[in-house]
């Protein structure tokens, strides 16, 4: 990556960076005590990020749960003010964005939510729910329903919804419409963060290729968070995977899938079952034991190395540093 | 071979303000002792209420277990009174449910809770239903099982109370267990893992293992055979790799093509189903997937395809299963007598 006068950024193929993350930290404090809170710990959640998004790609973020991957795009949207690090978007620092810079910045990058049951106000009409960010930004004065109409039409509904409540909606169509709230005010950038997990296998397909149609008529960039790495395989150009606060291997799709380095990864897809007999009979079930350790206390070193098959004593001290291995291939760990 | 466990034509209904909903409407399969078999199928398509309806756990009112028969050993379970059931439940079918979090009673440490039915059911002293809850909770590997007994279910991690459910389910030495999405809920590498040890677990003593999961990898891995439910109702049938490799239902084809793949490397857009599953409240008389199916006849809306056998041993609901596939199927018997 190179540095321009402008605050851009561009990657190896000369594509300009929307949205670069550096050394991004985001610690929670844990307090005890009832009127006089004392810190008695913190949550790593997020712990020294670093990562870019070129304009136009997907970069498909995996993890289990507690890995930080939803705090990491929380921050990206300001939800959480950060500990430390920096976020670019388009050249400008979003940790230190305010007021009414900060919602400027926000029509721009927009978010899909995971549950599309608790994510819509029950009150309030499917026109309401996209026509709500609209008022807030005060974009097409006067022409209102006619926007919402089209945001209906763009995500597959027919605009004869808009009066309609939520409950009336299938979980599909719900997220349907949560789409179209991001979308009513004209993002370039989207977080999806979990956005096909609670769906059905059927609707799921449908979600997922209408975000793919989208991101191709309106040149979106998305950050897709998710815990599905087949998933996964279906949307993103590139892919990190998180755990426990860190970034343990960014690479292009088909080389997380087909020469994956770090043994989390290798894990994670090993655990993953192939929905074809005839391939489950012939892999290897490796299953490693353990269960993700808590962020409050985490081990010492490389952070995966109490479940990893490959760890040494080295490994217990050292935290490795994420390096490109392979060109493009970067995975955070001291054995490969 | 007779089968262990065999249900035929139940119908559980539930009774809405929008009428009468057919959540199970004439299902029928069967398991044998110590295979694998799996109920795949979306959200409402009744597989959890066929299992739950096999306990006699449906809530009444509103729901009601209206025809059918549930065969455990060539006995009709229906038919038995309360207490007799209550033997059933743990003794002899055993049950694990998708939430470990909701399924445990959260002000009862995790010991009272297991020692209870062995003590009221087995006839054990407190001792030796201590000693083998420690036995229990060993045998699904949870480390330092004796200090864990006396803790509490918030002690425990997703996985952890996962564990502490199949020893629960295993306690009794059941015959058949049933586990209803018991890792939905769970993370990848602790889902494998719980899927494992279910495995290991009822391989080592013969349990019949009854899967019910919308996860078509799960089945893949894990099922001897396979039934996909839709709207009610089994529409196909066989072993794994004979609907995964050769699936003869429209729904099942569609599923097959939906599901995003680890091993396949494609930019191009899922196949996907078009429309939403039909509402149980308000089906008609034809298959409930017609509106929702690209290879659908006439014939389709008027008549209800039922369950027959289009390839040896390999069953599907669908007028037109010899025209999915590429290998012909049994001829269609002429109704003439």
């Amino acid at each position: 990556m190179t540095s321009s006068s402008t605050g851009t950024t561009t990657n190896a193929n000369g594509q300009e960076n929307l949205l670069e993350v550096r050394d991004l930290q985001m610690h929670f404090p844990v307090t005890s005590g009832l009127v006089f809170q004392r810190t008695v710990g913190l949550v790593k959640a997020v712990d020294g990020v670093s990562l870019s998004i070129a304009k136009g790609e997907t970069l498909g973020l995996v993890g289990e749960s507690g890995c930080g991957k939803t705090t990491l795009g929380h921050c990206i949207l300001r939800f959480n003010k950060p500990t430390a690090g920096q976020i670019h978007y388009k050249g400008e620092d979003l940790t230190k964005a305010n007021g009414r810079r900060l919602r400027e910045l926000r029509k721009d990058i927009q978010m899909i939510f995971q549950d599309p049951y608790s994510s819509l106000n029950p009150r309030m009409t499917a026109g309401q729910i996209i026509g709500e960010p609209l008022t807030i930004h005060g974009l097409a004065k006067g022409r209102t329903d006619e926007r919402i109409a089209e945001i209906l039409t763009l995500v597959g509904l027919s605009p004869e919804m808009a009066s309609r409540y939520p409950h009336e909606f299938s979980g599909g169509q719900r997220q349907r419409i949560g789409i179209g709230r991001a979308l009513a005010v004209d993002p370039s950038f989207i977080v999806c963060d979990e956005a096909v997990s609670a769906l059905d296998v059927s609707i799921q397909a449908q979600i997922i290729n209408l975000l793919k149609d989208l991101q191709r008529k309106l040149e979106l960039t998305y950050l897709f968070i998710a815990h599905d790495l087949a998933v996964v395989r279906h949307v993103a150009d590139r892919i990190a995977v998180m755990y426990l606060g860190h970034i343990v291997e960014l690479a292009p799709r088909d080389a997380i899938y087909d020469e994956p380095l770090h043994p989390y990864t290798q894990a994670l897809l090993a655990a993953i079952p192939v929905p074809d007999p005839e391939v489950e009979m012939k892999r290897e079930h490796v299953i490693i034991k353990g269960e993700v350790p808590s962020p409050l206390n985490p081990p010492s070193g490389c952070v995966f190395h109490p479940r990893c098959p490959i760890a040494d004593e080295k490994c217990a001290q050292t935290v490795p540093e994420l390096r490109e291995v392979r060109p493009g291939h970067w995975a955070a760990c001291l054995k490969v | 071979m007779s089968a262990l466990l065999e249900i035929q034509d139940l119908q559980t209904h539930f009774q809405s303000d929008m009428g009468t909903v057919k959540a199970v409407d004439g299902v029928s399969y069967d398991v044998e002792a110590g295979e694998t078999l799996a109920v795949v199928g979306e959200s409402g398509c009744g597989k959890s209420v066929t299992a739950l309806s096999v306990m006699r756990l449906i809530p009444t009112p509103p729901g009601r277990i209206v025809g059918g028969q549930v065969l455990y050993k060539g006995k009709d379970l229906l038919t038995l009174t309360n207490d007799e059931m209550r033997k059933v439940r743990g003794q002899e079918i055993g049950m694990i449910f998708q939430e470990p979090m909701t399924s445990l009673n959260p002000v009862l440490s995790i010991g009272k809770q297991l020692m209870e039915p062995l003590i009221k059911e087995m006839g054990m002293t407190k001792q030796q239903a201590r000693d083998r809850a420690i036995e229990l909770l060993a045998s699904v590997e949870i480390p330092d099982p004796a200090r864990r007994l006396d803790q509490y279910p918030h002690h425990f991690s997703g996985g952890m109370r996962q564990r502490v459910m199949i020893a629960m389910a295993l306690r009794c030495d059941p015959s058949v267990l049933i586990a209803d999405d018991p890792t939905t809920a769970l993370d990848v590498t602790v889902q494998a893992q719980i899927l494992e040890l279910m495995k290991q677990l009822t391989k080592q003593r013969g349990v019949a293992l009854v899967i019910i999961t919308h996860n078509l990898g799960v089945v893949a891995r894990y099922a001897d055979r396979v039934n996909v439910m839709y709207a009610g109702r089994v529409v196909e049938r066989s072993s794994a790799r004979a609907v995964y490799g050769d699936p003869r239902h429209p729904y099942t084809l569609g599923l097959m093509k939906s599901v995003p793949r680890l091993n396949h490397a494609t930019t191009e857009d899922l196949e996907q189903i078009d429309g939403q599953p039909p509402n149980l409240a308000a089906l008609g008389h034809g298959c409930a997937f017609q509106e929702r199916c690209r290879f659908a006849i006439s014939k389709c809306t008027e008549e209800r395809p039922e369950l027959t056998e289009v390839l040896p041993d390999h069953y599907s609901a669908c007028f037109v299963a010899s025209e999915l596939g590429s290998k012909p199927t049994h001829q269609p018997q002429a109704s003439t007598s």
